[in-house]
């Protein structure tokens, strides 16, 4: 099947009826009823060539890379530096920029760690934001407190977008990074990255994004926006779970510790002393993920075939259709009214916990997310204890939204009897 | 009556709803009468944690029976918690960290059990047998 459509296509030729053949997940039933997956966020389904490419690996070319001189070896290597090649294009980086990681986490565990190593001494400060997802909170946290650094947080309004006059204020000479998330995972809202990162360029600090819930929806160009790191999950692109990427700037790359000790970061090993590879190897200890490594540039090209620009227009009408909807139900409040959304439908219903709403709507085969999102300081607040999240992918459909609605409806008719 | 007798007398009632959104009513009506927890033990002590709902649970020992009284703020969470409560609640320590409570699983509630689902009924069925195992303890001092 051809899902290629050309740029200039609208939204209106956008063939979800063919796509949705392409993931045979969506096809299953839950509790007795179609499957509604509205927890892209979260994690998002797998097409054929996904699943079909993770098999015809161990069947043809299952082998450790970098090492061995035999056939095969050569060919997964091969394979697996190919994908790197992909995936760096496909963020317009150079390979040497890409490192393979277990997932966004670990990207800026990495960077926590070996940046932190070298850059980050005592008084020093990092400015992250209230709407960080726990990953992008809890690494810095343990920096801090390894190093004695101080952790500042960007301030949200109650639609849910950051407060740059307090940015601007919060960047200081002491401030030695910046590490925001591109797209908000509880909130939707796609943050002013290019202001963020011009802000902390004119004074010299190096910029991470956590691209985690950008990279689903959105071309990302890396030497455009001039971020120094940029970090995002294999699982949530359509890709195989435990794989991800760091993309990191050379010149901060090579000037940084490796995070892991073991077999392929090294270039010598003597008993006195090692001597580590060169960016990206020196940050890939052990045998990785080669299987996830494959498939994820497998996953991209997929993406690239329907077309980026494609899938962000095509999501933006199910946002915009989802908003308007659910906004005309009695109670619900929208959390996360940011102009700038992709596409995340965060509410709450009064008087009803998030928690009751997700068993309802799972019983009727909708697959939603409930509660804190791994945002806990978001939910302090706007004091609530959570949400019910739905977040859509190009699979989605306008009737599976309006599915949801009377889902919805149903639920609460139900739940205050 | 027995835990095992109070088990199967669940598993009766919940044979009669042939489908989910009785059995959920039903729950949820179970919790409007949950032994309400006294809002003074409503404290850090007594909260069972779950990811999303919130859970209190309270336990006393009176003539070598294990009373408790609980609260959630989730409306199926809250039932559940009273479906558990009535299962255990006036039986002796011993025979509360004996207990299997297969019903939860006869009558199609297992889901609820998974760590995923983090209602804290997982938490609160331990918690329950912890209690019971410190009256246990305090009682034989």
């Amino acid at each position: 099947m051809d899902t290629t459509l050309k740029k200039e296509s609208t939204v209106t030729e956008f063939d979800v009826e063919n796509i949705r053949k392409e993931f045979p997940i969506l096809s299953v039933k839950i509790h007795g009823r179609p499957l509604i997956y509205f927890d892209n966020a979260a994690s998002s389904q797998k097409p054929n060539a996904v699943i079909k490419a993770i098999s015809t690996y161990y069947e043809t070319v299952n082998s450790n890379v970098h090492r061995g001189v035999h056939y095969l070896s050569s060919l997964a290597t091969d394979h697996f530096e190919t994908a790197r090649n992909v995936i760096a294009s496909h963020i317009n980086a150079s390979a040497e920029e890409v490192i393979y990681t277990r997932g966004t986490t670990e990207a800026i565990n990495l960077v926590a760690f070996s940046f932190g190593e070298v850059f980050i001494k005592e008084g020093d400060e990092i400015i992250i934001s209230q709407m960080e997802h726990h990953s992008n909170i809890v690494p810095w946290q343990m920096l801090c407190e390894r190093k004695k650094a101080v952790l500042k947080y960007i301030p949200i309004t109650d639609s849910g977008e950051l407060k740059m006059d307090e940015y601007k204020k919060l960047l200081s000479s002491k401030t030695k990074l910046v590490a925001v998330n591109h797209v908000s995972n509880s909130l939707g809202t796609i943050n002013p990255v290019e202001e963020i990162i011009g802000l902390a360029h004119a004074k010299n600090i190096p910029v991470l994004l956590d691209g985690a819930q950008a990279m689903p929806h959105m071309r990302v160009d890396v030497k455009e926006l001039d971020v120094d790191f940029y970090c995002f999950s294999g699982h949530k692109v359509y890709g195989p779970t435990g794989i991800g990427i760091l993309y990191g700037k050379e010149k901060w790359l090579e000037q940084m510790p490796p995070y892991q000790g073991g077999g392929e970061m090294i270039k010598e090993v003597k008993l006195e002393k090692s001597v580590y590879q060169l960016p990206p190897l020196r940050f890939e200890a052990g045998t990785p993920n080669i299987e996830g490594s494959i498939v994820l540039a497998t996953a991209i090209d997929y993406m690239n075939s329907i077309g980026i620009e494609n899938i962000a227009a095509y999501e933006h009408t199910l946002l915009a259709h989802a908003t308007k909807e659910l906004s005309k139900i009695k109670g619900l409040k929208i959390i996360g009214q940011a102009k700038n959304k992709s596409a995340i439908v965060a509410f709450t219903i009064e008087g009803l916990h998030p928690y009751d709403i997700g068993v309802i709507l799972d019983q009727h085969g909708i697959a939603v997310r409930t509660g804190q999102h791994c945002t806990q300081p978001i939910m302090d607040v706007y004091g609530i204890p959570g949400t019910v999240r739905a977040s859509f992918a190009f699979y989605n459909t306008i009737e599976e939204i309006d599915l949801l609605v009377e889902a919805v409806k149903k639920t609460i008719k139900m739940l205050t009897k | 009556m027995t835990i095992a007798e109070t088990e199967n007398e669940l598993i009766e009632e919940f044979a009669l709803f042939d489908d989910w959104m009785a059995k959920y009513e039903y729950i949820i009506d179970m919790g409007k009468d949950v032994p309400m927890i006294d809002e003074k033990y409503k404290d850090e002590n007594h909260l069972i944690k779950g990811c999303q709902s919130k859970v209190y649970l309270h336990s006393e020992m009176k003539d070598g029976h294990i009373f408790f009284t609980a609260d959630s703020d989730a409306l199926i969470t809250k039932g559940l918690v009273a479906m558990v409560v009535r299962v255990l609640s006036g039986h002796t320590p011993e025979e509360i960290m004996q207990s299997k409570l297969d019903f939860i699983e006869k009558i199609g509630l297992h889901e609820h059990l998974s760590p995923t689902r983090a209602n804290g009924l997982l938490s609160m069925v331990k918690q329950m047998k912890l209690d019971a195992a410190a009256h246990s303890a305090l009682a034989k001092k």
